[in-house]
């Protein structure tokens, strides 16, 4: 098995201990930043997506393998960022104004980050101004929106009503997710796409990251 | 009658097969041993974090028909406003596990102990429901003790937000029972701080006025369907 095999694997197991002396291992025999990056750490989260997409593994299966990339990710970081390797795109995410839920949207986050995207999180309560302005200073191609209550999914219209105002809207996707959502309501009030779960947001961020 | 409670943590410990089930992980299935220790280390977690507070209050039909009503926004088809009109007794209520737990699942997310953090906010959420099932049999107690409950009746506790009653009856709920008084605060989404709270009403009545089916327009949008183990576990008490 060669070490960026073994890295994958031991991601898929969750080890971050393993995973870290891997990557270092990894650097240190000048294996390309970019190839440890997609084909040991993403390409293990992206294994551990599918088995969790086909109920093979469980929710803390998924959430240990994050936690394993993340230890792996700290190290690859900072020569990312010193050789100019750019992420597969970034997106911003969090709860909309009025929405103190925060659970569900830091797993899909988790699962955003464990696919190579780089992911700004506004934490909860987070005005439309706030999730537009960000995307707009941060240059993200994705705005992620999540509800967990019928009182507050109106702010995700908010949103998108306010992206229209000020041009941004079609040139940002807007996602959106959470308990009482659906890809009626999502088409209803112009998101780009309803996503149910976290591997589905994954997917659908992925089949956008060819348009920005 | 207006008490407030501080309850045992050991009197809601949530029972582990009920945090996995809440992770996804269906009750059949023998989970592998990381997965258990990890729902044994949230359990003891919980043990240490939870505060779990109630606060009931009986209320009279009359008063609860303002609150029930809310801001007009209930369906005109709810099964609660059948069962409560025809109900002997009725009190509010009110719990949360405390903001300290919220705390200490933030801090595991920080520290990327994600799948800790997940299991304890499974565990947080069924232990919030068994401090609600507390208080729902504290007041059956009570009612027995006043010979207001006899066998033929039973007792079941409803909350806005579920069963087409909607959730901005939190409000009138609010400003009747006080629940600001065990620290917990409504938001103008009708969110509730702690986050692990759950208002309601507990109605009690004859066996026969809690039965219903789930086929309500609302039913297809609900994700528990736990109306029909309630109703099942009430009519066979
Ligand atoms: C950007 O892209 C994306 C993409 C995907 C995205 C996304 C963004 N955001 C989320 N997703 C998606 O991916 C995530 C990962 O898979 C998922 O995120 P979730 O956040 O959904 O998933 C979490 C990881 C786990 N899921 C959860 O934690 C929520 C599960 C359910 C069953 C639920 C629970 C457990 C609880 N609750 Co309550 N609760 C419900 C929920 C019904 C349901 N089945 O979802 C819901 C949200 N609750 C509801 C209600 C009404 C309430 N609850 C309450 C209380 C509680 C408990 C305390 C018992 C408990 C914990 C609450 C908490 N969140 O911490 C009350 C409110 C609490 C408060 N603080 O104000 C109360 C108001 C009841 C009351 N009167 O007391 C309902 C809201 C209905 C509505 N009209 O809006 C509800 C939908 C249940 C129902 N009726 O079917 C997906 O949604």
């Amino acid at each position: 098995m060669t070490v960026i095999q073994e890295l994958s694997e031991q991601l898929q197991q969750g080890n971050p201990k393993n995973v870290a002396e891997l990557t270092r291992q990894a650097i240190n025999e000048n294996i390309d930043i970019k190839t440890i990056l997609d084909k040991g750490l993403i390409a293990g989260m992206s294994v551990i997506g599918e088995k969790f997409k086909a109920h093979e593994i469980f929710l803390p299966h998924v959430l240990l393998a994050a936690k394993a990339m993340y230890a792996g990710m700290d190290l690859l970081k900072p020569l990312l960022l010193k050789e100019g390797i750019p992420t597969r795109g970034k997106v911003i995410i969090g709860s909309v104004q009025g929405d103190l839920h925060d659970i569900g949207k830091n797993l899909v986050a988790i699962m955003l980050k464990g696919a190579g995207f780089e992911v700004i999180d506004l934490g909860n309560d987070v005005s439309p101004e706030k999730f537009l302005d960000t995307a707009e200073k941060e240059n993200a191609g994705v705005v992620g929106m999540s509800a967990l209550l019928t009182t507050t999914m109106p702010v995700m219209k908010k949103v998108i009503d306010l992206a229209r105002a000020r041009g941004l809207y079609g040139k940002k996707r807007f996602i959106v997710g959470g308990a009482p959502l659906s890809s009626e309501y999502a088409k209803e009030i112009g998101a780009d796409a309803y996503c149910f779960d976290g591997v589905s947001a994954v997917e659908t961020v992925k089949r956008f990251a060819g348009i920005f | 009658m207006r008490k407030i409670f501080n309850i045992s943590v050991d009197e809601v410990i949530p029972p582990i097969g009920s945090v996995l089930a809440a992770q996804g992980i269906p009750l059949h299935l023998k989970p592998d041993e990381r997965t258990l220790h990890l729902a044994e280390e949230a359990i003891l977690l919980f043990r240490r974090y939870a505060q779990p507070t109630g606060i009931v209050m009986e209320i009279s039909r009359d008063d609860f028909d303002v609150i029930y009503v809310g801001d007009g926004k209930n369906a005109t088809d709810s099964p609660v406003e059948p069962i409560y009109k025809l109900s002997d007794d009725l009190a509010l209520f009110a719990i949360t596990i405390d903001e300290s737990i919220c705390a200490e699942i933030s801090k595991l997310f920080e520290r990327n102990d994600f799948a800790l953090g997940s299991m304890l906010d499974a565990a947080a959420s069924e232990g919030a429901e068994l401090t609600a099932q507390w208080i729902e049999n504290f007041y059956g107690k009570h009612l027995v003790k006043i010979g207001r409950f006899n066998n033929k009746n039973d007792i079941l506790r409803f909350s806005p937000g579920y069963c087409g009653w909607h959730m901005s009856a939190q409000k009138k709920i609010f400003k009747t029972l006080r629940p600001e008084d065990i620290d917990i605060e409504l938001n103008s989404s009708f969110l509730m701080k702690p986050l692990k709270s759950i208002s309601g009403i507990i109605i009690s009545g004859q066996k026969e006025i809690f039965e219903f089916d789930d086929t309500f327009s609302f039913c297809k949008d609900c994700t528990t369907h736990t109306c029909r183990d309630r109703i099942k576990a009430a009519i066979d008490r």
